[in-house]
C-alpha cells in the first residue's frame, strides 16, 4: 500500500497537510510532498481522508 | 444500525459539493437506506471552483468535468438522481420534499440549494451583463474573452479578482468597480486591502473604488459600458456582478425551518435546523463556531462545502452520535498567478501584518491571547500549520514567531 501523488493535478492546497500532516507537506514551490509512502496501518483512516479530501483528485492509495 | 434502518429514506436536496459529500458520506457511514440527490442544474455534480480559475484562463477545448459518473453516482453508491428539477416545497410534518410536480418521502435530509449570485442594478435582458455560478455562465464569460472583450468586474472580491485576473492572463482590459475605499479591506483589514490593491494595480487591472454602479450603457441590447456615480462611463464589451451571493431557500418559505435575515438555514453546532431529521451544510447554513467563541458564521467556500456536506448527512442518519463541527474554514483564490489564502476568522482584536508581495505576506488575526485567522499571499508552506495552531487554539506569540517576527500593522 503507498500513496502515489499526481503532480499534474497537485495545486498544493493542503487539504491533505490539514488532515494527515505526518504523510504531506505542501512546500515552497506549492506542490505537496510525501513524508511517508507507506501509512502505518493505525493512521490509515485518517490517510485515507486526506487523499478522499484532495481538491482536486491529485492523490491516491495503491493498494 | 438495524434491520429496520435500511428502509429509511435520506435526501439530499442540492447536489453541487456539499451533496456530493453527503451521499458519499452516508454509504461511508455504512447506511444502505435508499438515498435521493436532488439538484437543479442538470449536471452531475461537478467542481465549481475551477469556473472562475482554470476554466476561464483555458482553451475552447477545457470541459468542465462531473466529480463523479452518473453510474458511479447510480450504480456504486446506489443513489437516485433527480437533476434539472429544483425542490419547491418541504413538508416537515409529513416529511416530504416536494419537486418536479411530485413528492419524495424522506426520514432524514440534508439541505445543501447552495446560493444564487446577487445582480447589479437592472441588467436583466441585457447581453453581455453576467454573473458567475454555473458552466453555462463561465461559458458565456469565456466566449467573451475569445472574443477580445473589454472585462468590467462589478464587486472586488474573490471572484471577481479572478476573473479580471483572467482577463489580465489574456491581456485584455480589465476594470473592477466597487463600492469600498479597498478590496477586501472590510472583512480583512485595511493592511489586507491595501496589498490587494497593490496586487492588482501591478497586474494592470484598473480600480473604481469607492464608486457604484449607476446604470449600463447599451447598442442594439448589448452592453457598451457601465456608468458610475461620478457620471464616468466605463466602456465594456462583458460585465460580471461579483458582487455576492443569496442563499437558495426560497422554496423553504413558510416550511417551519427558521431562516436568517439574509435567507440562510440557522443550524446548530451540529448543522439541525429548526426541524428533526433536517439538516443544512454549505453556502446555506450558519453554523455556530465553538471554536471562535460561538460566533455564527455562513461560510461560502469549498472545504465548508466537503467537510459540513460529509457532516450533515452523518449526523441527519445519526443524530445521537453528532458532535459540535470543529473544523476550521478555509479557501484560496488565485490573482495573477499569486495564491492567496486563508484560514480561520477574521473577526478579531488586531491584525498583524508581515512580508512584501514579491516573497509571501502573511496576516494573522489575534483574539485575547490566542491566533484565530491567517491569511498568506505565496505562502503555501504555511497556510496548513497556521490552520493547526488555530484549530488547537494556539498561542499568539507562538504563531507570530513562527511567521518570524511580525510587526504591527499601522
Amino acid at each position: 500500500m503507498s500513496i502515489e501523488a499526481d503532480y499534474t493535478l497537485c495545486e498544493g492546497l493542503g487539504m491533505c497537510e490539514a488532515m494527515a500532516p505526518d504523510y504531506f507537506e505542501v512546500g515552497d514551490d506549492g506542490q505537496v510532498e510525501i513524508l511517508q509512502k507507506q501509512p502505518d496501518a493505525a493512521d490509515r483512516t485518517d490517510v485515507k481522508a486526506a487523499i478522499d479530501s484532495c481538491p482536486t483528485l491529485a492523490l491516491k492509495l495503491n493498494e | 444500525m438495524t434491520g429496520d434502518a435500511d428502509r429509511r429514506r435520506l435526501v439530499v436536496v442540492g447536489a453541487s459539493l456539499a451533496g456530493l459529500r453527503a451521499v458519499e458520506a452516508a454509504r461511508d457511514s455504512g447506511f444502505t437506506g435508499p438515498i435521493t440527490l436532488i439538484g437543479a442544474e442538470p449536471h452531475l455534480p461537478y467542481d465549481r471552483p475551477q469556473l472562475s480559475k482554470a476554466y476561464l484562463a483555458g482553451g475552447a477545448d477545457w470541459q468542465v468535468n462531473p466529480y463523479k459518473s452518473r453510474s458511479q453516482l447510480s450504480d456504486e453508491l446506489g443513489v437516485e438522481l433527480v437533476l434539472g428539477a429544483s425542490a419547491d416545497g418541504l413538508d416537515v410534518t409529513a416529511r416530504r420534499v416536494s419537486v418536479a410536480g411530485g413528492h419524495i418521502d424522506y426520514h432524514a435530509a440534508v439541505i445543501a440549494t447552495g446560493a444564487q449570485p446577487r445582480t447589479v442594478g437592472q441588467a436583466n435582458g441585457i447581453d453581455g451583463v453576467h454573473t458567475l455560478r454555473t458552466p453555462e455562465d463561465a461559458a458565456n464569460i469565456r466566449r467573451a474573452m475569445d472574443c477580445g472583450a473589454r472585462v468590467v468586474v462589478i464587486g472586488a472580491g474573490f471572484i471577481g479578482s479572478e476573473i479580471a485576473s483572467a482577463a489580465r492572463a489574456r491581456n485584455l482590459p480589465a476594470t473592477i468597480v466597487d463600492v469600498a475605499g479597498a478590496p477586501l479591506a472590510s472583512l480583512f483589514g485595511d493592511e489586507v486591502g491595501s496589498m490587494a490593491v497593490h496586487l492588482h494595480r501591478q497586474a494592470g487591472t484598473q480600480l473604481q473604488l469607492r464608486r457604484a454602479v449607476t446604470g449600463y450603457e447599451t447598442a442594439g441590447g448589448h452592453v457598451t459600458g457601465v456608468r458610475l456615480d461620478d457620471d464616468t462611463l466605463v466602456p465594456a464589451d462583458v460585465v460580471v456582478c461579483g458582487v455576492g451571493v443569496k442563499p437558495a431557500t426560497a422554496w423553504l418559505a413558510g416550511s417551519g425551518v427558521t431562516l436568517h435575515e439574509d435567507g440562510g438555514i440557522i443550524c446548530d453546532s451540529r448543522l439541525a435546523t429548526s426541524i428533526p431529521g433536517v439538516y443544512a451544510a454549505g453556502d446555506v447554513a450558519h453554523v455556530p463556531y465553538e471554536l471562535f467563541d460561538h460566533d455564527h458564521s455562513r461560510v461560502e467556500h469549498w472545504t465548508n462545502a466537503a467537510e459540513h456536506g460529509a457532516i450533515a448527512a452523518r449526523h441527519a442518519l445519526d443524530p445521537g452520535a453528532a458532535e459540535p463541527v470543529s473544523t476550521v474554514p478555509y479557501f484560496w483564490s488565485d490573482w495573477y498567478g499569486h495564491r492567496i489564502q486563508f484560514v480561520g476568522t477574521s473577526r478579531a482584536d488586531e491584525v498583524r501584518l508581515t512580508g512584501r508581495i514579491d516573497d509571501g505576506v502573511v496576516a494573522l488575526y489575534r483574539r485575547a491571547d490566542r491566533i484565530v485567522g491567517a491569511f498568506t499571499i505565496d505562502r503555501p508552506r504555511d497556510i496548513m500549520k497556521f490552520r493547526r495552531q488555530i484549530a488547537a487554539r494556539g498561542s499568539w506569540t507562538e504563531a507570530v514567531n513562527f511567521a518570524g517576527g511580525l510587526t504591527p500593522a499601522q
